[in-house]
């Protein structure tokens, strides 16, 4: 008898975190990949140079019966940028641009949620970059959430946002006017945990 | 002519020794300038193409003259011997540190894949790639053992001086004329006349 209500327990106990989970709390979809943290510059003025980060992680929590209350926080690998090109990827790595020898992590956590409809709405959170916090906002779309095909429950974002780069002491007066500010664009879908 | 022997350094080995030590210098000088230059220089792009495309020529040349250093005899060493013992590590750490330089150099433009275009010629494939911040990294290499090797260079040239100016011993000549190389055997052979 005492056993069987032990086992009740804790198998209600286990259910706990389960319960809690509910929320819509999701892990960035990185193993699989289904995730991008890209950025676009101005070449001269010219053209774009697009790059993009390989290697990060994050968390988010979205409830679309209650938006008031969704986060994102995300860890970035500075080192794993990438161009297309080693020697001005190492360029930019350099003490010259983001000295990724000091400042190897980028990371963003967010500190409010405002919707601005259907499936839309402004993130605010804190971007470190360079060893700078800056507050930023950047305006989100779900693209779309369900179950997937093997057994998991996902839900997708893409957002943008313009970050100068001497806002995070990145110094760009030797270079034109265009290139001093840059686009950042991210999408991920999470899995519900 | 062409050949080493015990007396000396044959012709083959003398352009070898010469013209690495002329392209290493001016390799690192044109290094040391080029990352320096601005952005608007019209030097900005041109620079690293020549240093990378010297720098693999003389990759290939310092292969054939290990190589050839190999399979030839060495001119016997001057001096005690403790000169005789830092003068051979000295030249096995010369060795090892070109290597050093000019692999890392290698690593650091192949980082992602993309070959080498050695002045216009022919493209140099990438073998190794992708490694984890591998342009950064073997900047970091590339940079010090290029400084280690210019000190060690210097010191290099010191002792051939010594064995020159002090010792009066033809050290340094032999590594400019290659008949020094044959007079043995012109003075055994006046000697069986």
């Amino acid at each position: 008898m005492l056993k069987k209500t032990a086992i009740a327990a804790l198998a209600a106990g286990s259910l706990l975190p389960l319960a809690q989970a509910q929320a819509a709390d999701y892990a960035i979809d990185s193993e699989g990949q289904h995730a991008f943290i890209q950025f676009k510059i101005s070449h001269l003025g010219y053209s774009y140079i697009l790059g993009s980060f390989e290697s990060f992680d994050g968390t988010f929590s979205y409830d679309s019966e209650d938006t008031a209350s969704a986060s994102a926080q995300l860890e970035v690998d500075v080192t794993s940028l990438t161009t297309n090109h080693a020697e001005r990827d190492k360029h930019i790595l350099s003490g010259d641009f983001l000295n990724a020898d000091e400042y190897p992590t980028a990371t963003f956590t967010s500190t409010g949620f405002e919707s601005t409809g259907e499936g839309e709405g402004v993130l605010t959170g804190d971007l470190t970059l360079h060893g700078v916090t800056n507050t930023i906002e950047m305006p989100v779309t779900l693209l779309g959430e369900g179950e997937d095909p093997w057994g998991g429950y996902r839900a997708g974002f893409e957002g943008s946002t313009e970050l100068a780069l001497g806002d995070y002491d990145i110094d760009m007066s030797k270079f034109p006017e265009a290139m001093r500010s840059l686009e950042l664009y991210v999408t991920f879908e999470g899995i519900r945990q | 002519m062409w050949r080493n022997s015990p007396r000396g350094w044959g012709l083959l080995a003398i352009v070898l020794h010469w013209s690495s030590a002329v392209a290493i210098f001016g390799l690192f000088a044109l290094g040391w300038w080029m990352t320096g230059l601005d952005y608007y220089s019209e030097w900005y792009h041109l620079a690293p193409w020549w240093h990378r495309g010297i720098g693999v020529l003389v990759m290939l040349v310092i292969l054939g003259r290990i190589a050839w250093r190999l399979a030839q005899p060495t001119p016997a060493a001057h001096g005690s011997r403790l000169e005789r013992r830092a003068a051979s590590w000295g030249h096995l750490a010369l060795y090892v540190l070109m290597l050093a330089v000019l692999i890392s150099g290698y690593l650091i433009s192949t980082a992602d894949g993309k070959g080498i275009e050695v002045l216009g010629m022919f493209t140099l494939p990438a073998v190794i790639s992708d490694l984890p911040e591998q342009a950064s990294r073997a900047g970091v290499v590339h940079w010090y053992s290029a400084v280690v090797l210019i000190i060690l260079s210097a010191g290099h040239a010191l002792a051939a001086f010594k064995h020159h100016y002090v010792d009066r011993q033809d050290t340094l000549r032999r590594m400019l004329d290659p008949r020094l190389s044959q007079q043995g055997r012109h003075a055994a052979e006046s000697k069986g006349r």
